[in-house]
Order: structure tokens, then C-alpha cells, then sequence
């Protein structure tokens, strides 16, 4: 495993200086429930960023809004500098048009709960998919980079599977490998182990670790405690839909500041 | 654990394996007597047609008759572009159906409204007589037309059965589309995809799996609905048998003749749909059912290899 698994992606040299996530004061409504009430945080480059909490806290919604799944209501977000959804212009902004925001998209890859693997394609066919259709990458060389990422993620025999024949840690690794396939400067995953079998966490778990060692900048909502602590550089603690507490995990794991953190924590660890 | 109890248990039993229960078994007389009417029934029908003034013969006598063959045709070139029509525009109307704009969806909901509350043969008679309404085609430069030499009776057909067909495609591809999982179209924007590119290629493909078992459904509907069209002066299979058995003096005979010709082309239209259903239902089981012909190859092979083992 010493070729990185972002593999041979030429970096554009980019400003280190410049947060890879940047949120002001982030708010989002779903109808009269308020669920982020002014998220104020800072993700740089090539770190693990761990987001946690209780369900509901809306540290998912928070994940979904960096690549615009979800709109804001009020609030800046930024990701590489680049406002998400829309364009200043003076003090004026404007909505970015769908093809503007698929484009932004390419460059953030997502790694969902539930895998969401698209069920009528094989494994290597859905890590081919986007490069194909989306970057117009040849399909023999798509082929050659799917073949790549499944050996990184270990499934190297089960290119030609399709996903109802392969477990949930092994669907949501080729889950990685595809949204890996795009070549992002940024990976989101939303609990990416909670829909898994306890025997089946550790080998996702692996595949990330190894991810997080290539440099990659990861946002990962989770409740692996264990992993956050060991891999992850920044944490934060989310409740009621507002930062509660953030810090290096290893402090804010073993010492607390907030009472809520700790009755969240006493619970989990 | 497990291989423990096995241990225990092993000696207990006989090599040869638990004794095969050997009972009497319970008898349903009920049975026997309902079989009995059953096939008394349908001998005394078979006997009643058989017995009846029905001149059996003029049936294979007319049933390669060149007319017949060509309404055969025609029967299926009219289903084959109808369905074309209603299932082009089924798509069309679903997505304006389910689409944000407020205006595309009520056309559509309007268009689905009218076309499933109105008879097709109501409506086959609207779109012969439109001559009341247009008395000229005109489209500039292009063609320019009396609206009756406009308006054949194979266009007639078409477009009654063809747009009446889209409202009820409409219905059932839209059905389709909702069956897949949101997650699915979420998974394809955060990789980049358009909408375009989303509904192509990873929404439609699997709402296909929903959506052909009612087409097949609606397909066979169609085959037997253009028979309505012989009102519009369209010559099909129907209309030809009816021809035939007018000046024949077998007119009875021809709709029997017509009748089987339907039966076998639903029984082969059936057997497409069948494997259609097959090939949009990879990945989705674990396993694809076997084919017929797969399934009486793999008996064939058991009873090779039984005469191998005897």
C-alpha cells in the first residue's frame, strides 16, 4: 500500500492557505424546523475532519449542504474559496445554474449511509460511470482506473459483481472507489459505517484510514469514536443544530469542556 | 458448539438414514367430484360447438388466406407504431407530470384526464371526423392538404390509438420513476451527472423493471383494441375476416379464425415480454431465472447423468 489511493492525480497547486471547507454562520430550515442555526467552522486541506453528535443534532444536513444537496437560508459557505450554489457579484448573489453546480460537484466526493451503489451496474461499472459520462474519460481507460481503485479498496475479484451480490462493507468500499473515481479534492461521508454488520465496520474503516494517509481532506460524520480519535485531526461536536464543542479529538474525547459533550460522550464511549 | 451436538446426536440415529413415514393418506373425495363436473362441463361445451351449424372446415380453409395474412400484418404494424406513440409520449407526459413546473404538469395531468375518461372509439370517430373543425391542413410551406385526404385511416388509427395508449403509459412510467429510491438520483448529482444524464442513465434503467410488466400488459391490450379501428375504415386482421366471411357465407367461421389469429400473436407477444422482463431484472436478484430453454437443458442433463450412475 505504498501508492496512495488517490492514485496519480495531477494536484493543481493551490493556495495551502485557503480552507478547504469554510463555513459562516450556516443556516438551514426543513419547513419550521430550524436544524443548523449558525455553523461556524473551518475544514483545512489534507485533514480529517470528524463531525459528531447525537441524530438530529444536523451534523448529515450540515454534510449534504457542502456539496449542495441542500440549499442554505442564510449563511456563507465556501469550499476551496468558492462560494457553494452561487455567485457573488458586488453584494448581490446569484443562484448558479444546475450545469454550474454538477461542475463544482465533480470535485467533492460523497460516501453515503445507506451506499447508494446504483443496483443495474456492476461494481466496475459503477466506478466507470461518472468518469465516462460526466469527464468523457475513454472507457478502456475508465475500465483500467476502476480495475486500479478496487484493487486499493480490496475487491479487486468482484469488479464483475453486481452490488445485490456483495456485502454491505464491500458495497460501500466500491462505494469509496467510485466516488474516488473522480479524482476529488474534497471526500464527504455521512456515517459511512452505521449501516454495517460490527464484523464488516473494520474493513471500510481500513480503506479510510489509508485514504486519510494519502493526504486526502475528509469530512466524516460518524460515531466511531475509535476512528475519529486515532485518524482524525479536527473534531467537532455538534448539537441542536450548532457547534458545541471543537478541538483536537483526542482532547475533546478524553476531556470534555461542555456538559452536553459529556453526556453525549458517557453514552457512546 | 454445533459440531458437538451433531457428535452427540450421530450415534442415535441408523446408518441408513430416519425411516421414511409410511401413512394412509387422507382421501378428498371433493375433489374427485368437482374434477368430474369440471370436465363433464367443458366436454358438453365442446360438444355444443361441435354439434352446432359451424362449418368447422372454411377455418383452415381461409386461415393462410392472402387477405388474412396481410390484416395480420397490418394488425401488428398499427400495435408496433400505437405502442411507439403511447410509450414516446407516456415518458414525455410522466416526466412533465412529475416535473417542478407548475404548467407542464396540470398539461399533463389535463391530457392523462381526458384521454383515460374518454372511449377510444369515441375518440377514433373525433380524430376521422376533424374535417368539421380543419377543413385544411396547412403547415407553409411544407404540405398543404384537404383535411380528409389529410386524415387516412391508418393516421386515424394511429392517432386514437397512440395518444389514448400515452395516457395510460403516462401513468405506468410514472409509477416507474418513483419507484426508484431518491438515493439513487442523489448519488448521481454528487458524482457530477445533469438531471439528463441521471434520468438516462441510472433512473430510467431501473424503473424499466417496474415499468415492463404492465407494458407488456398494455402491448397485448393493443393488439386486441386495433381491432376498433375497422369503424374508421381501417383494414386489419378484423376487418378482412369480417370481409371474408361476408362474401364466403362463413361469417361466424372468420370471427373464429380471427380469434385464434389474436391468441397466437398474444402467446408470442407473451414469450417477448417475458424475456424483456429477464434481461431488465439484472442486478436486481441475486440470481436470473432460468430460461425455458435453459431449464429443459438442465433436465436433459439430469437424465444423462442418471443413465451415467445406473
Amino acid at each position: 500500500m505504498t501508492e496512495k489511493l488517490s492514485g496519480a492525480r495531477a494536484v493543481a497547486p493551490r493556495d495551502p492557505s485557503v480552507p478547504m471547507v469554510k463555513s459562516e454562520g450556516v443556516h438551514k430550515s426543513f419547513g419550521p424546523v430550524e436544524v443548523l442555526q449558525g455553523i461556524d467552522l473551518e475544514v483545512k486541506a489534507g485533514e480529517v475532519f470528524c463531525l459528531i453528535g447525537p441524530s438530529g443534532s444536523g451534523k448529515s444536513t450540515f454534510l449534504r449542504c457542502i456539496n449542495h444537496l441542500e440549499k442554505i437560508n442564510a449563511g456563507r459557505l465556501y469550499v476551496d474559496g468558492e462560494l457553494v450554489g452561487y455567485r457573488q457579484k458586488g453584494d448581490r448573489l446569484y443562484e448558479l445554474k444546475d450545469s454550474e453546480v454538477a461542475l463544482k460537484r465533480r470535485d467533492i466526493g460523497m460516501v453515503f449511509q445507506r451506499f447508494n451503489l446504483f443496483p443495474h451496474l456492476t461494481a466496475a461499472e459503477n466506478v466507470m460511470e461518472a468518469p465516462v459520462q460526466v469527464k468523457g474519460v475513454s472507457k478502456a481507460q475508465a475500465r483500467e482506473r476502476a480495475t486500479q481503485l478496487l484493487e486499493r479498496v480490496g475487491l479487486a475479484d468482484k469488479a464483475g459483481n453486481y452490488p445485490s451480490q456483495l456485502s454491505g462493507g464491500q458495497q460501500q468500499r466500491v462505494a469509496i472507489a467510485r466516488a474516488l473515481a473522480m479524482d476529488p479534492k474534497l471526500m464527504l461521508f455521512d456515517e459511512p459505517t452505521s449501516a454495517l454488520d460490527p464484523e464488516l465496520v473494520g474493513d471500510v474503516l481500513d480503506v479510510m484510514r489509508d485514504l486519510a494517509e494519502s493526504g486526502m481532506t475528509m469530512v466524516v460524520v460518524t460515531h466511531e469514536m475509535g476512528f475519529a480519535r486515532e485518524v482524525g485531526d479536527s473534531l467537532v461536536f455538534m448539537d441542536g443544530g450548532v457547534v458545541v464543542e471543537s478541538g483536537h479529538p483526542r482532547e475533546v474525547l478524553t476531556d470534555p469542556q461542555h456538559e452536553r459533550t459529556k453526556a453525549f460522550l458517557s453514552k457512546v464511549l | 458448539m454445533t459440531a458437538d451436538t451433531e457428535k452427540a446426536a450421530a450415534p442415535e440415529t441408523p446408518a441408513a438414514g430416519p425411516q421414511a413415514i409410511k401413512a394412509v393418506p387422507v382421501r378428498h373425495y371433493g375433489r374427485y367430484l368437482t374434477a368430474v363436473i369440471a370436465i363433464g362441463l367443458l366436454a358438453s361445451i365442446v360438444y355444443a360447438f361441435g354439434q352446432g351449424k359451424i362449418n368447422w372446415h372454411a377455418v383452415p380453409d381461409y386461415f393462410f388466406d392472402d387477405r388474412i395474412l396481410t390484416g395480420v400484418g397490418k394488425t401488428l404494424l398499427l400495435t408496433v407504431l400505437s405502442m411507439v406513440i403511447g410509450i414516446v409520449g407516456g415518458i414525455v407526459l410522466a416526466v412533465m407530470r412529475l416535473s417542478k413546473n407548475p404548467v407542464t404538469s396540470s398539461i399533463a395531468w389535463f391530457y392523462i384526464w381526458f384521454f383515460r375518461g374518454t372511449p377510444v372509439l369515441v375518440q377514433l370517430f373525433v380524430w376521422f371526423n376533424l374535417g368539421l373543425v380543419f377543413q385544411y391542413i396547412n403547415l407553409g410551406p411544407i404540405y398543404k392538404d384537404y383535411w380528409s385526404s389529410f386524415m387516412t385511416p391508418l393516421l386515424t388509427a394511429l392517432l386514437g390509438l397512440g395518444l389514448n395508449e400515452a395516457a395510460y403509459m403516462a401513468e405506468i412510467c410514472r409509477a416507474g420513476l418513483l419507484a426508484v429510491d431518491e438515493g439513487q438520483t442523489e448519488a448521481s448529482h454528487a458524482l457530477g451527472m445533469s438531471h439528463a444524464k441521471t434520468l438516462r442513465r441510472i433512473v430510467i434503467p431501473q424503473a424499466m423493471r417496474v415499468i415492463v410488466p404492465p407494458t407488456g400488459n398494455e402491448v397485448i391490450n393493443m393488439l386486441k383494441t386495433t381491432s376498433l379501428v375497422a369503424a374508421v375504415q381501417f383494414q386489419e386482421l378484423f376487418r378482412y375476416a369480417q370481409d371474408i366471411g361476408q362474401n364466403s357465407g362463413a361469417p361466424v367461421e372468420m370471427y373464429f379464425l380471427a380469434a385464434a389469429w389474436y391468441l397466437i400473436m398474444t402467446s408470442i407477444l407473451s414469450v417477448g415480454q417475458y424475456y424483456v422482463e429477464r434481461y431488465y431484472a439484472r442486478g436486481s436478484s441475486r440470481q436470473l431465472p432460468a430460461t425455458p430453454w435453459q431449464k429443459v437443458r438442465a433436465h436433459l442433463g439430469s437424465f444423462s447423468s442418471r443413465k451415467v450412475a445406473v
